[in-house]
């Protein structure tokens, strides 16, 4: 059994697939969809607007925005915060990794609307 | 209309579960909100039940009594996880704490209530260097959110960087869940582990359980030395390590192989519901600001409440004896009968005094500005590199907002929650709060759908 888990005298429930652009990756229920992806290997899942850089977790606890996900082709979440579900579709982009809107940009999910005037008045 | 209950509680880590016990003990009403599934804030942080540990407190020092604690708030206390909370309002009645419930669906949800604790804790401070942003580079708490939260280990050949005794812990987790600790690199002096401050607090178990954890695992620790560059394509392969003279100007440089790097410079207070608020803040004993509280753990604004890592930086077990303190003046304010308690006081003001200790045996030091080159990203989030900040201060920009407005550093996504520290920095300034008025991202359907939004007046 893997270390962690023995540290821990986890006794976890069976574990359910989602799937990632097609391939099935193991979730243990409860785990948030960038652990998932983490702890599979799979380190980035988006590029960067501008220099399509990629990126994947960094803060873990849902502040640094890095890690923002498109599942089940609906808008764009937060993986670091995001539980998994059984059967879920993440899709790092066809060929790619997907380049995710404008912070605020309408329909492009979870968006600070007002992000751009922090500090600017 | 009368609000719902005599105490909001916004946040479920060690100092938002003290206060709401201790004002539920003494007969409040009270509300506790949290944005995560599950109780612990960041310390206390609870495996998802799916994992069924025998031993959850393997992970955490400390964590029987949290769990008396919640177990006996659960029957005296409405419980609201799952709720984030964007936005808090005040008018005559008390407070407004307008939620986000559920981590995907997103339903609004008002809690009322005529007095607010805030608890909201803090998160990473990470410095920009060189490959800071390729994948496998992670912050400190996230690779102990990892680990605690999911039971999964941030990678297979790790190193740690940066600076405070918070390095020590996650070290030793993730030496003892299996990961090739590369080695601890503290960028201020090596104190010895045998002289650590942590000692000299009586947190001494505790202290020694890292360092016999890292001994055994025959992890060494660095003191004078930081993680000053990331290299690889796509993914981590490997650090450059540098010694540092005492302004932390890089000396000498190798090279560790690893495939993640955890790190962190410190924390910065979450102080986005305060200032919405208008609380007044402090400078703490690292110059960023906090809630300014009294000695009851007012804030300057009338009915309010903070503790914890919001009103400074000062780890898991002060976090609580403030929430205990904060719960307790809240029932008092509200006429309940609460006897004082000298001894939680001098317990705080102990703690305090170390923390600040800690806050200044493990300062940043301003040479790491010279570890970025002009094509280093200063902002994660609109891409910004050095060069652009440069730029904009050429161009007249002298103070960080004037940086911000021509350069964008701190507009995208997380509002400059990474690289605020690192931009006042860079325009020698003092970190100021933030003003972001909104503290959660909400959807602008959710916006619009609410009657009157906070963002008006
Ligand atoms: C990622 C991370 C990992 C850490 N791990 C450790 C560790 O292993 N050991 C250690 O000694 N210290 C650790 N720390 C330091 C930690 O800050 C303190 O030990 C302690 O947890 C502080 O307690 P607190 O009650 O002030 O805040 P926290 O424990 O941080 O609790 C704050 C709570 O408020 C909630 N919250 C914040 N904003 C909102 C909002 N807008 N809406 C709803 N809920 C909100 C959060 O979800 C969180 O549960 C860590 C810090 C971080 C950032
Ligand atoms: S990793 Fe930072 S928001 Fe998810």
């Amino acid at each position: 059994m893997k270390q962690p888990y023995r540290l821990v005298r986890a006794r976890p429930e069976p574990e359910f697939e989602i799937s990632v652009d097609g391939a099935p990756v193991p979730a243990v229920p409860g785990q948030t969809i960038g652990a998932v992806l983490h702890g599979a290997g799979i380190r980035a899942w988006r590029a960067t607007r501008f220099g399509g850089r990629p990126r994947g977790l960094f803060c873990g606890i849902g502040v640094c925005f890095d890690c923002l996900v498109t599942v089940n082709g609906g808008p764009s979440l937060r993986a670091c915060l995001t539980e998994a579900r059984p059967g879920d579709r993440v899709c790092t982009g066809e060929g790619g990794l997907a380049v995710l809107g404008e912070p605020g940009e309408p329909g492009e999910g979870p968006g600070t609307p007002h992000g751009g005037q922090e500090n600017g008045r | 209309m009368s609000p719902e209950y005599d105490l909001v509680v916004i946040g479920a880590g060690p100092a938002g579960v003290a206060g709401a016990l201790s004002a539920a003990l003494a007969g409040v009403n009270v509300a506790l909100v949290d944005g995560a599934a599950r109780p612990g804030g960041q310390y206390f942080r609870h495996l998802p039940e799916g994992f069924h540990p025998g031993r959850p407190g393997a992970l955490h020092h400390g964590l029987d009594r949290f769990t008396r604690q919640w177990e006996a708030l659960r029957e005296r206390a409405t419980l609201l996880l799952g709720h984030r909370v964007w936005a808090v309002e005040r008018d005559e009645q008390g407070v407004s704490v307008r939620c986000l419930e559920g981590d995907r669906e997103e339903r609004p949800r008002t809690v009322t209530g005529r007095r607010l604790l805030l608890a909201t804790g803090a998160h990473d401070r990470p410095l920009p260097f060189p490959g800071w942003d390729l994948p496998g580079v992670l912050t400190a708490g996230g690779a102990q959110a990892l680990l605690k939260g999911n039971l999964v280990v941030a990678g297979r050949r790790v190193v740690v960087a940066g600076t405070g005794p918070f390095l020590l812990p996650v070290a030793a987790g993730l030496a003892e869940a299996g990961a090739d600790v590369r080695g601890v690199f503290e960028a201020n002096g090596r104190l010895g582990l045998a002289r650590h401050p942590l000692l000299a607090a009586g947190k001494a178990g505790e202290a020694a359980g890292y360092a016999v954890s890292l001994a055994r695992h025959r992890v060494p620790y660095h003191g004078r030395q930081a993680v000053i560059e990331a290299h690889g394509e796509g993914g981590l392969t490997h650090v450059t390590v540098a010694r540092l003279d005492r302004h932390w100007r890089p000396v000498s440089t190798r090279t560790v192989e690893c495939d993640t790097l955890a790190y962190g410079y410190g924390f910065v207070p979450q102080l986005e519901l305060p200032v919405q608020l208008g609380c007044a803040t402090r400078r703490d004993a690292d110059g960023g600001p906090v809630v300014a509280v009294d000695a009851g753990q007012r804030t300057s604004v009338p009915g309010v409440y903070a503790a914890g890592e919001s009103t400074g930086v000062g780890g898991a077990v002060l976090a609580e004896v403030e929430g205990r303190i904060a719960g307790r003046t809240a029932a008092a304010d509200l006429g309940r009968r609460v006897g004082p308690l000298p001894a939680l006081l001098r317990r705080r003001e102990r703690l305090s005094a170390f923390a600040r200790a800690l806050l200044t045996a493990y300062p940043v030091r301003p040479g790491w500005q010279r570890w970025l080159r002009e094509d280093t990203l200063v902002c994660r989030c609109e891409e910004v590199p050095l060069s652009g900040v440069r730029e904009a201060r050429e161009l007249g920009a002298t103070d960080a907002r004037s940086i911000k407005l021509l350069a964008r550093p701190g507009m995208g996504w997380c509002q400059g929650r990474m690289c605020g520290y690192a931009v006042a920095c860079l325009a020698g300034e003092n970190v100021s709060a933030p003003r972001r008025p909104i503290a959660q991202p909400i959807r602008l359907g959710d916006l619009a759908a609410l009657t009157r939004s906070p963002l008006e007046g």
